[in-house]
């Protein structure tokens, strides 16, 4: 026969301090593991976000990012005449030579060497389109020829002179701020952009660093890769845009991520302690009662169950006090330099349900692991003696 | 002392909880000290840096590059005693799975300016002769099983093509903060191949006297201000500084979590040692009958809680200090000289104590406050 679970809740309710200790531990232990992965979960979508399936970009051979990439002006025409290129409405081809560099700008409150590598990213008139998930939310395009410019919005509240109306000066040329954008949380949004020619002539370069264009068949990357490959005439690579923002994200990810299953997993063999500590005196400071579950005739596995389910109960109620103190974060905006490009990226914390439920079920291993041990005492008392 | 005993049979009675409890807080010290030891590691480039030697960068962006002309101008600022430059060649060995930096430099000025990069004489020279040779930190030599005289050949992303280099020389740094996995070649081979010209990256300074950094820093600024490549110069402690900074919040989220993981186990070692108590209501009871002072009765139990956190702390700390000595975690990579400091170990053993305090104080002032007659009654 079951012992019923109202007999779990009414002898944890008997020592509330030591319960609630117990919960809080497994709770932060949970907290830690959702922030951790929140954190490595926001990185890793505002970089695999930042490219379109359907977008491809093209980059010098060889060259491993935007910044060590260059492509010469000749090249941009031979590109253009493409016929895996999507065409606009106007009829040109949709696509954008970009130029890509980072500029350092001062942090909010920091002195001249705390500086954050921001992307500047100069971009044709048809980048608003190649790239659809950019909204402007206020102000307006920045307009051909002029020294304007339009920031993303992660920018807002971490520099100076980054508010629509603002003026920011860089390599020795005012720019007026015409637009802030939104690019559905990718990493565009820490980025700043102007106009391309505007951009070669600041940074006297006279060559692009990348291309990007939308396929006019989205299944035909393969064979647009294979005829960019084999023009002789230039010397570019096609990477669909999506895989090539995601491989940015892999180095720093890839840490993020062993940083978490670390962390969590050394502070949750401690908690595991924890649990195996509470239940082993909650073993045997009921050792009268338990004697007398097992006189009234339940089985020792029943007393088993229970004493787990009792540890499961306290790890559950731990783990939705993790979730709890977790759930804040979610959306708190932070940003690291991204070493694959050289730039700063913000980013935030996404904590999902999946997330919590992952939570709530490391919180319900922690707590049967943490029983089985005092469970399997308990159940094996032997009777006589511990009635007297 | 002659207590000791007492305390000791008090922490053997429940073996197995005393050793869990002694465990987590050895993992809990541990992870404090090694996630601390990140937060020193990323300062501590700016405290190794020399005050005496000074950087000259593009202001607008650390890419572009400054002209060769600077080289001469930047010689006749006063106070400044030598001049090299640099630059970041980004090119990929093999897969290119592992990282490592290469720079271009001008061989003999930047060996005479970083007196830290240590190379037997004998190798220097041949390093210093032949234009395609390459200087390798010792741990870089060792990573990919390379050999002096091996041919190595790296493909550039910056800049394109295969690029060959015979390894002439090995360095080791005096300070590990330095790391041992750079990569070092003459700037001369990068200019002549390369088809655009490439000019340096940066340039690096020594100054006769470090209090004179603030006024070379602005002559040289002011000197390039209005022409096409503006300069951003400052010493390379501002700059080590600067980059540690670029790590942005990470930094705090390492403190947040270290934090997080002191408490937690605070919680679960109090816990432990208040069930323990409760477990001894009536053992406490006789003591004190049989004529243990109240004060007595609270510096037991305090002790007993030392000696948990205490084992705990040596442990977690010794473990703390061990591991990257013997993994050679800290010999290059992403956090080179990654060594647990002094200061840290100060903080653990506070944490230590705190821990004795905050898990012993309220048992033992059960214990001390403890009704005897009432807690006599259910002595069997």
């Amino acid at each position: 026969m079951k012992i019923p679970l109202i007999y779990n809740i009414r002898s944890v309710s008997q020592r509330p301090v030591s319960t609630l200790l117990t919960a809080l531990g497994i709770g932060l232990v949970v907290a830690v593991f959702i922030a951790m992965l929140a954190l490595a979960n926001g990185f890793i979508a505002a970089l695999v976000k930042t490219g379109s399936s359907d977008n491809v970009l093209l980059l010098r051979r060889g060259a491993d990012s935007e910044l060590s990439s260059g492509i010469p002006r000749e090249a941009i025409s031979i590109i253009g005449s493409s016929p895996h290129i999507a065409t606009a409405a106007d009829g040109r081809p949709l696509m954008s030579p970009e130029t890509y560099i980072v500029i350092n700008i001062p942090r909010l409150g920091g002195n001249e060497f705390e500086v954050a590598n921001v992307v500047l990213r100069g971009v044709s008139d048809k980048a608003f389109e190649v790239r659809r998930n950019i909204k402007v939310i206020e102000g307006r395009r920045f307009a051909s020829g002029q020294s304007e410019i339009c920031v993303g919005s992660k920018l807002k509240g971490r520099f100076n002179n980054v508010n629509v109306g603002d003026v920011l000066r860089f390599s020795n040329r005012n720019w007026n701020v015409v637009c802030r954008f939104t690019a559905e949380g990718s990493s565009f949004e820490s980025e700043i952009w102007g106009e391309n020619e505007q951009f070669q002539n600041v940074f006297r370069a006279n060559a692009f660093q990348d291309v990007a264009f939308r396929l006019k068949d989205p299944a035909g990357f393969e064979d647009a890769k294979r005829a960019f490959l084999a023009d002789q005439r230039i010397q570019i690579d096609a990477h669909r845009e999506s895989e090539f923002y995601a491989s940015q994200s892999e180095l720093l990810g890839n840490i993020l991520r062993f940083l978490a299953i670390m962390i969590t997993g050394i502070m949750s063999v401690g908690a595991v302690f924890g649990a195996v500590n509470t239940m082993y005196a909650a073993v045997s400071s009921r050792t009268p009662e338990i004697a007398v579950l097992l006189t009234l005739g339940f089985h020792p596995r029943s007393v088993l169950a229970s004493f787990l389910a009792e540890s499961a109960v306290i790890a559950f109620l731990g783990g939705i006090l993790g979730c709890l103190l977790a759930l804040p974060i979610n959306g708190v905006v932070t940003s690291t330099t991204n070493w694959a490009s050289f730039s700063e990226i913000a980013f935030a914390f996404r904590v999902t349900p999946t997330l919590l439920f992952a939570g709530l079920t490391f919180a319900v291993v922690m707590g049967v692991i943490g029983g089985f041990f005092p469970a399997r005492r308990a159940s094996k008392l032997p009777v006589i003696q511990a009635l007297r | 002392m002659k207590f000791l005993p007492l305390v000791l049979a008090n922490l053997r009675r429940h073996r197995l909880r005393t050793v869990l409890t002694m465990c987590s807080v050895a993992l809990a010290l541990f992870l404090f000290a090694s996630l601390r030891t990140v937060v020193t590691t990323l300062n501590a480039g700016s405290q190794v840096s020399s005050a005496s030697r000074m950087i000259t960068q593009n202001s607008t962006a650390f890419v572009i590059p400054l002209p060769m002309s600077y080289a001469q101008r930047l010689k006749s600022v006063p106070h400044v005693q030598d001049v090299t430059w640099a630059n970041w060649f980004g090119g990929k060995y093999g897969d290119g799975k592992k990282f490592f930096a290469q720079f271009a430099i001008d061989p003999e000025t930047y060996l005479r300016i970083y007196p830290e990069i240590q190379v037997p004489e004998d190798q220097k020279q041949a390093f210093l002769k032949e234009r395609s040779a390459a200087l390798v930190g010792a741990k870089l030599l060792r990573d990919f099983g390379w050999k002096v005289g091996d041919n190595v050949t790296l493909q550039g992303t910056i800049f394109p093509g295969d690029w060959t280099f015979t390894i002439r020389g090995v360095y080791t740094p005096t300070l590990k903060e330095y790391g041992e996995d750079s990569f070092m070649f003459h700037y001369d081979y990068l200019y002549e191949r390369e088809p655009t010209r490439v000019t340096p990256g940066w340039y690096i300074m020594k100054i006769d006297d470090p209090n004179a950094a603030p006024t070379v820093a602005k002559t040289i600024d002011d000197m390039f201000r209005n022409s096409t490549a503006p300069t951003k110069t400052g010493t390379e402690k501002a700059f080590a500084a600067g980059f540690a900074s670029m790590w942005g919040n990470v930094k705090l989220l390492m403190s947040t979590i270290g934090m997080a993981v002191v408490f937690a186990i605070l919680l679960v070692t109090a816990n432990a040692m208040m069930m323990n108590q409760r477990e001894r209501r009536s053992e406490v009871a006789v003591m004190k009958t049989v004529g243990f002072s109240d004060r007595r009765v609270f510096g037991l139990v305090i002790i007993e809680a030392a000696v948990i956190a205490i084992t705990g702390a040596i442990l977690g700390l010794g473990a703390a200090v061990a591991l990257p000595i013997i993994t050679g975690f800290g010999d290059g990579g992403f956090l080179p000289g990654f060594h647990v400091t002094p200061g840290t170990l100060v903080f653990g053993a506070a944490v230590a104590l705190l821990l004795t305090v905050a898990s012993g104080i309220f048992p033992a002032w059960q214990a001390a406050k403890l009704p005897v007659v009432q807690a006599l009654r259910r002595v069997e």
